[in-house]
């Protein structure tokens, strides 16, 4: 895993789909590729009221990734510092076996560069002590971007709240 | 080299305060205004989607001239000064035969930065500036007017602090202002009550703590019944209503036979769950939000049920109060001097605007009425209006090809200003590009609340293509017309230093956060100190304004007609999504890939019985106008109702991304723009009902 996650709380995601464009926009990326993704759940009724969920899926940054082993030319790498996983554009010659490896559709095909791209949370943001693009500019500031301690944390809060009402 | 400047949003009308970075002339980041409350570096899809529009090869470049038929899509490049020249003909030739009066001005919108356009129809001497409220917010606007004396944006409402906020259809979540959105989640966050309304689950309604379906066009039931049991369980604020309420005896009089019972059967909501309703606002008076709606042009009788969510915020006591419906300050109010007015070195024209030859029977305010304008055009009547200039605005975008086929004839000149290829532009005869909102400075605008601010929205790049920013649109207009004195202003500085201009505030105030707050603290006045803009002074449910208009004060609800299911009929509904406005960004590489195209929702039960399963294609039509969309097949919609997003299938070519795409609402509005609603002669969008069948 890397040492940073990004946690979402549901309560707050109205699913505007911001954070796609967000990402889009940072990485001035052409019509296609989509580094993050929204997924809409279907409407259902909880406890008499309608609801849905707006899940929130960038990369996980696996602990062994499966695209950087499928990876001929060592253009897929796992930073050693954090482990983000990111593509170097100079050595990825564009033959999609970490496409085809990852489960979770994760990177993406750049159909104007002829190479993959894939969220790397941003990495020289982060590199300046900033948060990554989705995250800073998350319409209601439903993204957060944490270890990974601090996520485990922020869930467990959640469902205490959720389940009494508050945390003590 | 890299730089920041403070801007304003541009991609829908709420007008978000952001920060905008350049790399080497390239704008690279934009981000919500990080000093500004609610913002702090949020920012919704469209906002961050304007570079994509900025870069975009597929939006207005340079000045044109139609040369063949309206509609055509034929157009040769002209300069500035061509374009402007001929503009100033057409004008003086139409007005030569017609009067000053001839010549309209249709616009999107007052907002921030409205008076600039307005100087275009003042310059040339017509009374006739109209804008598209009528299809929107003037019932609220009237509504907020004829009972607290104040126009709609001088109400604000304080989300983040109340107990209980009722929305009826107004869909916050979806049509979205970053920070409203923000101030609501918090007060939710907080334990709120959201009570949300609607004929269909919004996201907002997938938010709420209460959802209640309700038959569609009858909000206004709903409310009757709520007054109702308020006053008979007197669940009121006894003392704002003593002091502040006129005409309470009168409405008791008139709601008395508007039971929970009797709503029961109108909305479809049960009697138990009105009655629990009111007692609960009741509960968490007088921190309440009952919210007027913004886009309230949908019935017949909308301007009375805008009337009847402001008594109903009155009965509860939430004006003026922490956590209600806060009044907006002049900056006298605050101790401070307003900006500058450019227009008022423009004499005022001696003609009366179009609607003002009516006659009473119905209310109006600053702007026109827009329907009686394109009646105006269609007829001739009271006067022709030949000449019509559209600003940031797409009026035939959304109407049926029938009506604009009737309003081209009446005109001889057409011109729009605007950052998109519109639909109107289309039809136009001149098409003048503006460049967008990261292109450009604007005036200063003065934003309204309970602590007024300047805010400025300053041109972080030059423009990339011929466009002009507007106050050079307007300026070339009017100097072309021999009104250049109306604008004698050579840069925009030149304006702001004129807006200044005793207040005390300088231009390089703006540097630090791109607005400028008028006072420390947000000023809220005491119940002893409040007093209302009316001329009692008072909460006026007998209202003076609709006296003297002759407008009754009370309207009989109406039990809204039943479409013939069976038949395969449907009342036609719409709405916003967050992820565009309105037509204006269809066709954006980045917005367009996320949401291409529109779906019909429709009940589960019924499609079963007409065939229809999820994602088929059907055939939508009224009149004489048929589309074909995918429909959504959901138990979360009234029966008697199908629902689309709306503004879809653009009908420029040129705008290859979303040319046809999805089914255009508009052209299925049959009769909807001769129709005027009670009281307020409002559009009435939802009273359509069109025929669904399988495709």
């Amino acid at each position: 895993m890397s040492i940073y996650f990004i946690y979402q709380d549901h309560d707050r995601c109205i699913g505007c789909y911001a954070c796609e464009v967000h990402c889009k926009t940072k990485n001035e990326l052409p019509v296609g590729p989509r580094l993050c993704k929204i997924i809409e759940t279907e409407i259902k009724i909880v406890g008499g009221l309608p609801r849905q969920r707006f899940v929130f899926m960038p990369c996980f940054h696996c602990e062994e990734p499966w695209c950087v082993k499928a990876c001929p030319t060592g253009a897929m790498q796992k930073r050693s510092k954090d482990g983000i996983v990111f593509v170097e554009q100079s050595l990825c010659v564009g033959c999609k076996s970490c496409i085809t490896a990852c489960p979770w559709g994760v990177p993406q095909w750049n159909p104007e560069t002829g190479k993959v791209v894939k969220c790397d949370y941003c990495k020289d943001r982060v590199d300046q002590g900033l948060n990554p693009a989705c995250v800073t500019k998350c319409t209601t500031k439903a993204l957060k971007f944490v270890s990974a301690q601090e996520a485990s944390r922020l869930k467990r809060e959640k469902f205490v709240k959720d389940t009494y009402g508050s945390l003590y | 080299m890299k730089t920041s400047v403070f801007s304003v949003c541009g991609m829908c009308s709420a007008r978000c305060p952001i920060r905008v970075e350049v790399h080497d002339g390239r704008v690279t980041w934009i981000e919500g205004n990080p000093y500004v409350p609610g913002m702090e570096g949020s920012l919704c899809a469209r906002g961050s989607a304007g570079v994509a529009l900025l870069y975009d090869f597929e939006r207005l470049q340079y000045p044109m001239i139609r040369t063949g038929p309206r509609g055509s899509g034929q157009f040769k490049r002209v300069s500035w000064d061509e374009a402007f020249n001929y503009i100033a003909e057409s004008v003086k030739k139409a007005q030569a035969q017609y009067g000053n009066k001839t010549v309209a001005l249709l616009d999107r919108g007052a907002g921030l930065f409205g008076e600039m356009q307005r100087l275009i129809v003042r310059g040339l001497g017509s009374p006739n500036y109209f804008n598209h409220d009528d299809l929107c917010r003037k019932n609220v606007d009237l509504a907020y007017q004829s009972l607290l004396g104040y126009a709609r944006p001088e109400v604000g409402y304080d989300w983040a602090n109340t107990r209980h906020i009722v929305l009826y259809g107004r869909n916050a979540f979806e049509a979205l202002g970053v920070r409203e959105a923000n101030n609501i989640m918090k007060a939710l966050e907080n334990g709120a009550n959201l009570t949300y309304i609607d004929v269909r689950v919004s996201k907002t309604a997938t938010k709420a703590t209460k959802y209640l379906q309700i038959r569609p066009g009858t909000d206004y039931a709903l409310n009757l019944a709520l007054i109702h049991v308020i006053l008979k369980e007197s669940l009121f604020d006894r003392d704002f209503v003593d002091r502040f309420i006129i005409g309470l005896p009168e409405l008791e009089n008139f709601i008395k036979p508007y039971t929970p019972e009797w709503a029961e059967k109108q909305t479809g909501i049960p009697e138990y769950e009105i009655i629990s309703l009111a007692r609960q606002l009741s509960t968490d008076k007088p921190r309440v939000i009952l919210y007027p709606g913004w886009f309230a042009a949908r019935y017949m009788d909308a301007f009375y049920f805008a009337q009847s969510v402001i008594i109903l915020n009155a009965l509860l006591g939430s004006i003026e109060q922490k956590g209600g419906l806060i009044l907006a300050k002049t900056p006298k109010e605050v101790g401070a001097k307003g900006l500058n007015s450019l227009l008022e070195k423009i004499p005022a024209p001696q003609e009366k605007r179009v609607e003002a030859e009516e006659g009473k029977g119905f209310l109006y305010d600053g702007a026109g009425h827009i329907l009686h304008l394109y009646r105006a055009i269609k007829k001739g009547e009271p006067y022709p209006v030949k000449a019509l200039f559209v600003v940031r605005y797409d009026p035939f975008a959304g109407i049926p090809h029938k009506d604009i086929e009737e309003i081209l004839n009446g005109l001889d000149l057409l011109v729009t200003i605007d950052v998109n290829y519109s639909t109107t532009s289309w039809y136009a005869d001149v098409v003048l590009p503006n460049s967008t909102y990261l292109e450009r400075s604007d005036i200063l605008g003065m934003q309204r609340g309970a602590k007024p601010a300047f805010i400025m929205r300053k041109q972080a790049v030059k423009p990339i293509y011929d466009t002009k920013a507007r106050w050079e649109i307007v300026k070339g207009i009017l100097a072309a017309s021999g009104a250049g004195e109306y604008m004698p202003y050579e840069t925009i500085e030149d304006i702001w230093n004129y807006q200044l201009e005793g207040t005390g505030v300088k231009i390089e105030d703006f540097d630090k956060t791109g607005q400028v707050a008028l006072c420390k603290d947000a000023k809220m006045y005491s119940r002893d100190e409040l007093k209302f803009k009316t001329p009692s002074g008072k909460v006026e449910i007998l209202s003076t304004k609709m006296a003297e208009r002759e407008v009754p004060y009370f309207l009989e609800p109406i039990t809204p007609a039943k479409p013939n299911i069976e038949e395969g009929e449907f009342r036609l509904v719409f709405g916003r999504m967050a992820v565009h406005t309105h037509v204006r960004t269809l066709n954006n590489k980045y917005l367009n890939e996320i949401i291409p195209e529109n779906e019909l929702w429709i009940n589960d039960k019924i499609a079963a019985q007409m065939g229809i399963k999820n994602g088929d294609w059907v055939e939508v039509s009224s009149g004489d106008f048929s589309g074909k969309i995918k429909a959504k097949v959901t138990p979360f919609i009234h029966p008697e109702t199908v629902f689309m997003y709306r503004g879809f299938e653009n009908e420029v070519p040129w705008k290859t991304r979303s040319y046809g795409k999805g089914l255009n609402e508009g052209r299925l509005l049959k009769g909807a723009f001769d129709r005027m609603a009670y009281g307020s002669h409002t559009g009435a969008l939802f009273e359509n009902f069109v025929k669904v069948k399988k495709a």
